[in-house]
């Protein structure tokens, strides 16, 4: 994966890593259950009528709604992920601190208040239009926060040495700083892709019919499980093409460091005149993409109907999506250590094809992920679990480890394995380095991981609804079922809730990354 | 030097692994929370709890709940989703469902779990509150409210003569690109079983055909959707059942209204009234309990709770009116189709599939 280095790596290392591998396979097993119930559930609705309901005209259409957006809004969040991150991280940019946790809180509004939002702002925001302003604004953080990761922790030097041999600002931008972030990019762009394929409550809303809303319709009316899962099967088979051609255009290239030693000055360049404009920039991307939600939400708590104040079921609702979703991000992102230390430091055919192969679970809608562990509780398990806490907690990280695995994993290829074998050199035993050398050089991966997963957990709509035990209710699940009842003062509370949670773990990351050890030093200008 | 000190930082580090641990701590306290907040009812050893999947809308029955609770000292634990999902997790569950009553928004989901034989007979006590053409025909479920299908539409769009008054005109080629349809809403499913029994399989599905065409691009997941797109100006009509439209007035205040209701001409096949029904599990362990819920929804508190709700829909039990200033429940004049006809939609749901409108 990582070039001549590893080779190197690969061959002083002859021993199997069993643990690490044994971890990892049990680690995809799980995350990969959904797709097995998949098949199955498919193969039963029988070959005749899978054939009927992929191969009609309703599919193509479909096929052509669901592509058209998802490279649109990919392109659009790989222009204004990257650039957006460049500027937190590389530029002196007025109090890039506040931008930094502003331009991640988005993520966290769930897609249904930012469509909500936009769409009860304008009628323009509907249909195709309305899909691409709205899903742009609710996940270009999945490309800003591996890319500003990857910023943070790129080699300086590369650029200094492009300079210095005389290529121009632009052309070291795009051919080392991008090239350095490509990776990252690359795999913020599959995240964005995969989640398009299986968004649902957005496109509810803005009324655009995709393979994700059609699933729902064959499930929600014809009771009809297996053309469901039929139906998602052409998403799988979507985000395999994503998921090969982002395999092939990855390539090489270094990442880690030149040599074992600390991080180097990082040089933030200046903006000079142009901080007004690039300031505007970031004000109006805020406003689009936190004002209009935020501000939609207060407005119908003034003007919707009449009714009661909701304190007891909005401090319920609050408390147990902060529980579930904690919980979620924990284990999902403990879940990401073995399998992204293992494709990344064992690099081989078997372990790539383990780690991507859980990516497939990012393109099957919530529903489906839900129904699939549902299913195995119920027919497995003998009931056991069934509608339980611990159940839901695991159907989110499954569905959001993908996330996780690519902040741990970036981290990982980034973090020297030098120090590690300094550590094995030193006698210091693998669990020891595991915790002492490992986990340490990775943290802001993990930081990054739980609170990705923190924040798409707490928006999580249609896999709680199936999963949640009875009588509780999250935030999401409120604000969907008065949304959907038209009450949009008594929706708008929960919504403006959730934003306020979500503003923590984006403040949480934005600080993390700044506390780093080698971020303290970090200057304005070059050392003398 | 640069290079032995920045390995022992990070060994050495012990900021980093301290923040780990207390991460570490932070996560442990929610996960345990989380498998409290799952482990259901605290009181439970004190007092009955039915479990209620619910389909019907959050405030009303959260209103009905709390009467019954107070009424009763019996609780309630409510379960909300669409009504179909709710179907297909008690099949799912079967006998171990925890669900003891159902409520839904139509008459299908009902009829389907009763042709499952998940259905425990309702009391004649009960079922004798509602007029019986409005419960099930083999006395499994219970009637509880009622909504009947009608056209909203934007005078500023399309004038109220130009509106077609029989359902079949939905498919006229004159009003392409005026027409907004959620063909997956469960409330247009009746309407669809209304004309498949009024016309035949060949007209029906001819119907529908036109009827994809004039929607064009506007098809939309739920009739929320098309109540908001033409109370908006986005579309000139759509076909939706009445109450959405007083909700969204009630909603959005009467100076934000663009939008107007019309019906369909009386008896006319698109003129269909959606009766909202309860049933008990056969399964459930709580019987009696859930025969008091039952019977609270048809009492006359359970009807004039319904009556003032912001559902906006029609008691039918306990012989209570609806004090909304809408058209008056007896003064309806819809398609004498009845729920047994109506069935489980299975039919119309082919149907809507066949015409690529599913």
């Amino acid at each position: 994966m990582l070039g001549g280095d590893d080779a190197i790596v690969t061959a002083l290392r002859p021993r199997r890593p069993k643990v690490l591998l044994g971890a990892s396979l049990f680690v995809v097993a799980v995350v990969v259950l959904p797709l097995a119930f998949l098949l199955t559930e498919a193969d039963g609705s029988g070959a005749t009528k899978l054939w009927h309901l992929v191969w009609r005209s309703l599919t193509a259409s479909l096929l052509w709604n669901t592509v058209r957006l998802t490279v649109v809004v990919t392109v659009l969040c790989a222009v204004i992920g990257t650039l957006a991150a460049y500027g937190v991280e590389r530029t002196d940019l007025p109090a890039r601190r506040v931008w930094a946790v502003l331009v991640v809180v988005p993520f966290a509004i769930p897609d249904f208040v930012v469509s909500f939002g936009w769409s009860s702002l304008s009628t323009w925001v509907q249909g195709f239009r309305g899909a691409v302003v709205v899903m742009t604004l609710a996940v270009y953080p999945l490309v800003y926060l591996p890319v500003s990761a990857s910023l943070r922790g790129a080699d300086p030097g590369q650029e200094e040495i492009a300079l210095s041999l005389g290529a121009s600002r632009l052309s070291t931008f795009v051919r080392i700083t991008l090239g350095q972030a490509r990776r990252a990019i690359l795999g913020g762009c599959l995240l964005v892709a995969l989640v398009i394929l299986a968004e649902y409550g957005a496109f509810e809303i803005l009324g655009y019919q995709t393979f994700t809303t059609e699933i729902f319709t064959e499930f929600t009316i014809g009771f009809d499980t297996s053309s469901a899962c039929a139906l998602s099967l052409v998403l799988v088979a979507l985000s395999l093409v994503l998921l090969v051609g982002d395999g092939a255009w990855r390539g090489g290239g270094r990442l880690s460091r030149g040599g074992p030693g600390a991080q180097r000055l990082l040089v933030r360049r200046r903006l000079g005149r142009g901080k007004l404009p690039v300031t505007s920039a970031y004000a109006l991307l805020v406003l689009a993409g936190l004002g209009v939600p935020v501000g939609s939400s207060i407005y119908w708590i003034f003007e919707g109907g009449a009714h009661a104040l909701v304190g007891a079921p909005l401090g319920s609702a609050a408390l147990h999506t902060v529980g579930y979703s904690l919980a979620a991000a924990s284990v999902a992102t403990a879940m990401a250590v073995p399998v992204a230390l293992l494709v990344v430091r064992h690099p081989g055919g078997l372990h790539l094809l383990l780690e991507r192969t859980t990516f497939l679970v990012l393109a099957m809608p919530g529903l489906v992920v839900a129904l699939a562990i549902s299913y195995f509780s119920e027919h497995d398990l003998n009931g056991f679990g069934h509608q339980s806490a611990p159940l839901l907690v695991l159907a989110y990280s499954i569905l959001f480890f993908p996330l996780a695995l690519v902040c741990v994993r970036a981290s990982v290829a980034q973090s020297p394995v030098g120090l590690e074998e300094v550590a094995g050199s030193l006698g210091v035993r693998r669990p020891g380095t595991l915790v002492r050398v490992t986990l340490p050089l990775i943290a802001p991966g993990l930081g990054a991981a739980f609170c990705l997963v923190f924040l798409s957990a707490v928006t999580e709509l249609t896999a709680t609804l199936i999963l949640i035990p009875t009588g509780a209710e999250t935030l999401a699940t409120q604000f969907w079922a008065y949304q959907q009842n038209l009450s949009y003062g008594q929706a708008a509370p929960f919504a403006l809730v959730i934003i306020a949670i979500a503003a923590v773990p984006s403040y949480v990351l934005g600080r993390f990354f700044d506390r780093l050890p080698l971020r303290r030093a970090v200057a304005q200008h070059p050392r003398p | 030097m640069q290079s032995s000190f920045g390995t022992s930082a990070c060994i050495r580090s012990p900021g980093s692994v301290s923040r780990l641990l207390s991460m570490a701590s932070i996560v442990l306290l929610p996960l345990s929370l989380a498998a409290c907040a799952g482990t259901s009812p605290t009181m439970a050893a004190r007092r009955v709890t039915i479990t209620l999947y619910n389909g019907q809308h959050l405030q009303t029955t959260e209103a009905l709940v709390a009467a019954f609770e107070k009424a009763t000292g019996i609780g309630v634990a409510l379960r909300n989703n669409d009504e179909d999902v709710l179907d297909a997790e008690i099949v799912t569950e079967g006998t171990r469902s925890p669900a003891d009553v159902v409520l839904t928004e139509n008459s299908p989901p009902l009829e389907y779990l009763q042709q499952k034989g998940l259905l425990a007979p309702v009391d004649p006590s009960t079922l004798a509150q509602t007029p019986s053409k409005y419960s099930s025909p083999e006395g499994d479920w219970v009637g509880v409210s009622a909504r009947v299908s009608v056209l909203i539409y934007n005078p500023g769009l399309i004038d109220k003569r130009a509106l077609p008054t029989h359902v079949l005109e939905l498919a006229d080629p004159r009003f392409r690109g005026k027409l907004a349809l959620a063909p997956g809403e469960t409330d247009f499913q009746p309407v669809v079983t209304s004309v498949l029994r009024t016309y035949g399989k060949a007209r029906a599905l001819t119907w529908l055909d036109g009827i994809r065409v004039n929607a064009g691009s506007h098809i939309y997941p739920d009739n929320e959707t098309v109540a908001e797109v033409v109370n908006r100006g986005i579309v000139a009509f759509g076909v939706v059942n009445q109450y959405y439209w007083y909700r969204m007035r009630a909603e959005i205040g009467v100076s934000n209204m663009r939008s107007e209701i019309a019906y369909f001409a009386p008896r006319d096949p698109g003129y269909v009234l959606d009766v909202s029904g309860a049933g008990i599990l056969k399964s459930s362990k709580h019987q009696a309990a859930a025969q008091k819920f039952l019977a609270f929804l048809v009492s006359r508190q359970g009807q004039e709770i319904i009556g003032h709700s912001i559902s906006f829909e029609y008691p039918i039990a306990s012989g209570v009116q609806s004090p909304q200033p809408e058209t008056p429940f007896d003064e309806l004049e819809p398609n004498p189709i009845d729920v047994g006809e109506l069935g489980t939609g299975a039919q119309a749901v082919a149907l809507l599939s066949e015409a690529q409108l599913l």
